[in-house]
């Protein structure tokens, strides 16, 4: 089965000279979530106006659906629904016209139920006769994710769709990924919140400076480059660490109280045992100790703070 | 075709409309039945007759060309530079729709606006002046033609503008002064030969000339010559919105 989307050697150079992607290769496979991370000014959002349309690709080819995105763009383009990152509304129109709009344009004949099921999912049924501009700035968000889905994607396009919303309607939002993709539909999310990528993502992409640097599972990309730790806390402060515990690379925090150990969970042998032997030598001793799992964002930092 | 994004285009724009009656309708109505009062009640009576015709009944053509081609810019303009300016473009711009579907959609709903604001103008007239139609089908004609091709040039400078100001500008500082020099209010053979001349560069003198024409077979220059111009100024916008989406010109980036 060929993935839904298929991007090779994209590029985009703007009329200014800059360029926003530099030969990107990506695939998208049918039905996941993938989350596009990255810092501002990356690509995130140039690499999917180019797949939607909106931008022009200076060179590359871009397959939706395993069909060329210029020469069939009515069947690609009919596949997609974008939300912006934006927060562009028709001010002057009601929610339920705004939407029926949006269907209309992607070619589907009216159809007031799908209309009032996905207004209902996204809790935006009582606002159905409401205007935008009549809307706070989360119903507003609520309404583009609408418009988005009106016309029944199959490959939606979520460019940071919870920049700004409170955590209520954040978690809603999750809610209605998470619905949409057990229904099939293949989501891509860009995001600045890497917990929203941890907590939904089957595999993450990162980008930077218009390249993509990795592309991975978010398990196998937390399993392999994920670090854990395990931090003691110590009945007395201690001056140093002891000469005999060198090997262990051992941290020992400003107040001298804690001390941290980093180890690797796909040895065999991880060193703890070997360090609370030594630590039991030397004399230390703790009152309690925790473990702790490095997450996604210290993986994006360090990858992204490495491709500097 | 994507039938169904042209009638959303139209829908939303039609919409647009009449939520926006007094700006739409009843303004340029009454700003048309001001002249009508002014120049063809109170001044007009003062005035003699031009080719046998009264000076009231010979400014309504000119009138009607005047309000339909500004409306015609105005509507369509603002149609694609607001989405332009709130960022809902991006819509359209991802949708499965051709160029000419989108066009269709917005010179369409642009030019029912104007055919509207045109006969509510002609029928307001007929209760000020006497008005005869001599070819009814060549007055269709050249109004449907103007509006179409007004409507296109109106979405062409809806594109291009980068800001409120611009387009303002061209309909004021351009389109308007060419409407009153092409002969709205007289007809150019009452002016000196060598401003007979200096009109006949002003495209907009054809198409009011060709529209009078058709109501009391009155004209300055030929009706073939009006119709090729006329006929002409369309063709070269049409083209020029062609490019516009084959390029992306100041929609896609």
């Amino acid at each position: 089965m060929h993935p839904t989307i298929s991007i090779k050697g994209l590029t985009k150079t703007y009329a200014g000279g800059f360029q926003a992607l530099k030969s990107v290769d990506l695939e998208i496979n049918r039905g996941e979530i993938f989350a596009l991370l990255g810092p501002n000014g990356a690509g995130k959002t140039t690499l999917i106006n180019v797949v939607c349309g909106i931008a022009n690709a200076t060179s590359g080819e871009i397959l939706v659906d395993g069909k060329d995105i210029d020469t069939a763009y009515r069947h690609t383009r009919s596949k997609i629904g974008l939300v912006p990152q934006e927060m562009a509304s028709e001010s002057f129109e009601t929610v339920w016209n705004t939407c029926r709009f949006s269907r209309g344009l992607f070619g589907k004949p009216a159809s007031p139920a799908h209309l009032e099921k996905v207004l209902t999912s996204l809790s935006l049924w009582d606002k159905k006769d409401t205007i935008s501009m009549e809307l706070s700035g989360g119903m507003k968000r609520r309404v583009l994710i609408a418009k988005a889905l009106s016309h029944e994607p199959e490959i939606l396009f979520l460019d940071e769709p919870t920049a700004g919303v409170d955590v209520e309607l954040r978690q809603d939002m999750w809610n209605v990924v998470a619905a949409l993709s057990e229904e099939g539909v293949t989501v891509i999310l860009t995001t600045h919140y890497i917990e929203e990528a941890e907590q939904l993502a089957d595999r993450v992409g990162v980008i930077n400076h218009g390249e993509i640097i990795l592309v991975e599972e978010k398990e196998k990309l937390m399993r392999d480059l994920g670090k854990k730790q395990l931090v003691l806390h110590l009945q007395a402060p201690l001056a140093e660490v002891p000469a005999q515990l060198a090997d262990y690379h051992l941290e020992l925090s400003d107040d001298r109280k804690d001390l941290t150990f980093s180890y690797d969970t796909r040895q065999n042998s991880t060193g703890i045992t070997a360090l609370l032997s030594e630590l039991r030598n030397a004399d230390i001793h703790f009152n309690d100790l925790e473990t702790s799992q490095s997450s996604l964002e210290d993986i994006f930092v360090d990858l992204v703070h490495k491709d500097q | 075709m994507n039938f169904y994004a042209v009638k959303a285009i139209y829908r939303y724009e039609m919409a647009r409309m009449f939520r926006t009656v007094v700006q739409s309708i009843v303004a340029p109505v009454l700003s048309t039945s001001l002249y009508f009062v002014i120049f063809g009640s109170a001044i007009g009576s003062r005035i003699t007759e031009i080719d046998g015709v009264s000076y009231g009944s010979f400014i309504v053509p000119g009138l009607i060309m005047l309000s339909i081609m500004t409306e015609s810019i105005s509507n369509s303009s603002f149609a694609i530079y607001f989405p332009k300016f709130t960022g809902t473009i991006f819509e359209v711009l991802s949708a499965p729709v051709s160029y000419g579907e989108v066009v269709l959609g917005y010179v369409g709903a642009a030019t029912t606006k104007s055919l509207i604001i045109g006969a509510i103008i002609l029928t307001t007239a007929s209760f000020f002046v006497d008005i005869e139609i001599a070819h009814p089908l060549v007055m269709v004609t050249f109004l449907l033609l103007t509006c179409v091709s007004f409507c296109l040039f109106g979405f062409i400078l809806g594109v291009w503008a980068t800001g409120w100001e611009k387009l303002t500008i061209v309909p004021i500082l351009v389109i308007m002064p060419l409407t009153f020099l092409g002969g709205t209010f007289y007809s150019i053979s009452m002016l000196p030969p060598v401003w007979q001349t200096i009109s006949l560069f002003n495209p907009v003198v054809y198409l009011i000339s060709g529209f009078r024409w058709s109501f009391y077979e009155n004209a300055d220059v030929s009706v073939g010559l009006s119709l090729g111009i006329t006929v002409g100024f369309l063709v070269v916008c049409l083209l020029i919105v062609r490019w516009i989406f084959k390029t992306g010109y100041r929609l896609r980036s």
